[in-house]
């Protein structure tokens, strides 16, 4: 878009003369002396560079600076060696794969029902949907607690009717548990903008696949799985770097046995105060994420992009 | 309609909410059953009780839900001002530029929290920048994260607002800030307030960065919900956790426009 304020000698090269509209105002405007344009973004970008990526260049420097002085990558070589560590990757990795896996699954399937085979609340159950996704995670997993804890409803349910003195139920404090509360947590975030696309999809296709005789099966793996994909893997990776960033659900286990990247920053900062190691934990974490992170804006950006195809 | 049979279309609700109330709805009455109980020993809560929210009254529960409430207070104005700011400014940026404060302002969303958290530990600990153990290091934590949200729903804002309103202000004679100021904002307000409830929201609900950096002074709710359950008091940390939803969802409602996370990233 071509600079809107004053002191910008820049021609919009979009479109002749004939076509006026935003290049009159654009001309009324550039008329008057003042700031620049790009000089209004620089406050906002210094106070972020002061208070994210100041620090998290530290953080990058501090790990490769460790107690003993100097520079060097032994924070890098301990930590990689530690058992600890490859580990909470191993975790970190399968317990997201596995928790995007489960949500575009569950998440699909719930939001065709919203969107094909629509019943009364529909709309305000999407609204439900709204508010779970401004709760914390841990809710989840405190809720879990009283479903599947030692003290619970499903061990409560089966001492009542057995008379057994406890339930068969444990499986909250290990990876299990984290799965299952990451699945119920992420799935909203999966439903979200699969029912946007939903939305898009021309109903009149519907109605011609299924007049021609295709059953449901077959409609949705012809006719709505192409329009969902962009939003499936929008939603998928979106979902996937936010297990891997995932900490409250895990720190809410408690559970010794289950360490993610993210549990080991904090255990290694916190609980045992070796910074160099806990900031070459973060780095490591902070590039498996924000190269996701990086695909799922492409993903992203495709996925708006079909959509607006769909609605033009 | 994809299913024409009336058991087919029976058959799919019966899945749908065979998965949707076990999975969604019963965690958040479990929460709010076990708040009101002392014990959990058969299939339901025993010895009701409203002891645990004439706890959260007084003494340093209530102080866990007034700091929550300032710093989400603090941090939302904050990010709204950082956020709607570097919004508007980028949306004058050339193309490749833009793209670049775009990236920059979405980053934090995915660095996770708890780096967040240890970054503003390693890099204001020590002057010139000594925050540690004060109350502006868990409010900055906290805009730091919010931020994207308030810049990525004003930026989307921008896109759909109508230029024909600020450029007749314009081309009225209107200067920059006037047009900014009489036209701009007042369109973008329904997305504004909107941006701050889920900016309140997120903040309320904060825990990663947080559990690295809260002094003892001043401990917000999650952390609070954290320390009652890890020390046994499962039930005071089901009230906790039902007065820190209750007031997120008032400030929501009160925000009137819900939005969500999903919808902004």
């Amino acid at each position: 878009m071509a600079s809107v304020t004053a002191g910008s000698p820049a021609q919009s090269p979009a479109g002749p003369p004939a076509r006026t509209g935003p290049h009159q105002a654009d001309a009324v405007r550039r008329r008057r002396p003042g700031v620049p344009g790009w000089a209004w973004a620089l406050p906002p970008v210094a106070a972020l560079g002061l208070a994210f990526l100041y620090p998290l260049v530290l953080v990058a420097k501090q790990s490769l600076s460790p107690d003993s002085g100097g520079h060097s990558f032994s924070a890098y070589t301990e930590v990689f060696h530690e058992e600890s560590f490859r580990k909470a990757l191993w975790n970190t990795v399968w317990i997201a794969t596995a928790s995007t896996a489960g949500c575009l699954v569950l998440g699909f399937l719930l939001a065709l029902v919203i969107a094909f085979v629509p019943f009364p609340g529909g709309r305000l159950l999407s609204r439900f949907i709204d508010v779970f996704l401004a709760f914390p995670s841990f809710l989840i997993t405190l809720a879990l607690l009283f479903l599947y804890g030692t003290v619970g409803m499903a061990n409560g349910l089966w001492t009542d009717v057995t008379g057994a003195a406890s339930g068969p139920v444990d499986f909250l404090r290990t990876p299990w548990g984290v799965l299952l509360a990451e699945v119920t947590y992420f799935t909203p975030f999966v439903m979200r903008p699969l029912l946007a696309a939903f939305s898009q999809v021309d109903t009149a296709q519907v109605e011609v696949a299924s007049s021609l005789g295709a059953r449901a099966p077959r409609i949705v793996r012809q006719v709505i799985l192409p329009e969902a994909l962009p939003s499936l893997a929008a939603g998928g990776s979106l979902v996937l770097v936010l297990c891997l960033n995932e900490f409250g659900i895990v720190l809410f286990t408690g559970a010794k046995g289950v360490t993610t990247l993210p549990m080991l920053v904090y255990s290694k900062a916190i609980l045992d105060g070796d910074y160099p190691g806990a900031c070459a934990v973060a780095m490591v974490a902070v590039v498996l994420s924000v190269a996701l992170y990086a695909l799922y804006r492409a993903a992203a950006a495709r996925a708006l992009g079909g959509g607006r195809r769909a609605g033009a | 309609m994809l299913v024409h049979s009336r058991t087919g279309r029976w058959a799919a609700w019966v899945f749908f909410f065979a998965l949707f109330l076990p999975l969604f709805a019963l965690p958040f009455l479990v929460v709010v059953m076990a708040s009101f109980a002392t014990n959990w020993s058969g299939a339901f809560p025993s010895h009701a009780t409203l002891a645990h929210y004439r706890d959260v009254t007084h003494g340093d529960s209530l102080h866990a839900l007034t700091t929550s409430l300032l710093t989400a207070l603090a941090a939302s104005v904050l990010a709204l001002v950082a956020g709607g700011w570097a919004a508007l400014a980028a949306e004058r940026l050339r193309g490749g530029w833009r793209r670049v404060v775009d990236a920059l302002f979405m980053l934090p969303v995915a660095v996770p929290s708890v780096v967040v958290g240890l970054s503003l530990l390693v890099a204001f600990s020590k002057p010139p920048f000594l925050l540690n153990g004060t109350a502006r290091i868990v409010i900055l934590a906290h805009t730091v994260l919010v931020t994207a949200f308030a810049y990525q729903s004003v930026s989307a804002a921008l896109t759909r607002l109508d230029p024909a309103y600020e450029q007749s202000a314009a081309s009225l004679g209107a200067r920059p800030a006037t047009v900014l100021w009489r036209i701009r904002i007042p369109l973008l307000l329904p997305s504004l307030t909107a941006a701050a409830g889920l900016c309140f929201a997120l903040s309320m609900g904060e825990l990663s960065a947080t559990m690295m950096l809260y002094p003892p002074g001043w401990v917000p709710l999650p952390v609070r919900v954290y320390g009652a359950t890890s020390r046994g008091s499962l039930f005071e940390g089901a009230a906790l956790a039902v007065v820190l939803m209750l007031t997120t969802l008032v400030v929501l409602l009160g925000m009137s426009r819900i939005r969500t996370r999903a919808s902004y990233r």
